[in-house]
């Protein structure tokens, strides 16, 4: 009988965990749909999906747990995962983007990246 | 005891249906994006995070089914995921993918 109330705490938290993922993932779709540029959409992506899918595996790893007894660690494995390659394609699609030359938003005040690019130019253009 | 126990476990049904629908939501917003999307990066973008929900509707289907079988999908759509986000990314920036000269 003394186990119910832990069983209790561990069903709120499991409520709790999968509604803040699903409210993360939502909200990252509509910075998406309105942000003005891709760069601030990559912005809005990554970060708000990394968190909703965190909080998702998270429910759902207590739920197993809860339920089956059973330790999966290929959720914790999923977000580990998530966790670390969502930077890196959000940094390979905005370098991709960059390059092949999509414009930023007008009202964008700093462009330091185009200083870097001519002086790698400036310094390949020599050599060849 | 029991009746609180019981209505706790309709709770989960409840907030795991309503995270169903949350997301199936965002998917369809991001079709949205990934369908009109004005440039290529924008839709390569939307198609990243389109397979991320894709990976929280399997975690979440697992809870509505009461059912470990899905787990193996989640890892698998993750790293899928990846390998293809970087060879878009690798696509849209050159125009190949794997490099012939080997200079």
């Amino acid at each position: 009988m003394s186990g119910t109330w832990i069983n209790l705490i561990f069903d709120i938290t499991i409520c709790l965990s999968l509604l803040i993922g699903a409210f993360f993932l939502i909200s990252g779709s509509i910075g998406i749909l309105r942000f003005p540029d891709v760069y601030t959409r990559l912005h809005a992506a990554t970060k708000s999906s990394t968190l909703g899918v965190a909080g998702i595996m998270i429910g759902a790893f207590l739920f197993h747990y809860v339920e089956h007894d059973i330790v999966s660690g290929k959720l914790l494995l999923g977000i580990f995962f998530v966790l670390l390659t969502a930077p890196v394609s959000g940094h390979m699609i905005s370098r991709a983007a960059y390059r092949a030359g999509v414009p930023l938003w007008e009202k964008s005040v700093k462009d330091e990246y185009a200083e870097v690019l001519k002086d790698e130019q400036k310094r390949q253009a020599p050599d060849t | 005891m029991e009746d609180i126990l019981d209505m706790t476990q309709t709770w989960i049904q409840i907030s795991a249906t309503i995270a169903v629908v949350t997301v199936a939501i965002s998917v369809i917003l991001l079709l949205y994006r990934a369908i009109l999307g004005p440039t290529n990066p924008d839709r390569a973008v939307a198609l990243d995070i389109i397979g991320i929900n894709l990976m929280a509707l399997a975690g979440l289907i697992a809870v509505l089914l009461v059912t470990t079988r899905f787990n193996d999908v989640v890892l698998l759509i993750g790293i899928l995921l990846f390998i293809g986000t970087v060879a878009l990314a690798k696509f849209l920036e050159k125009g190949v993918i794997i490099e012939r000269d080997m200079d």
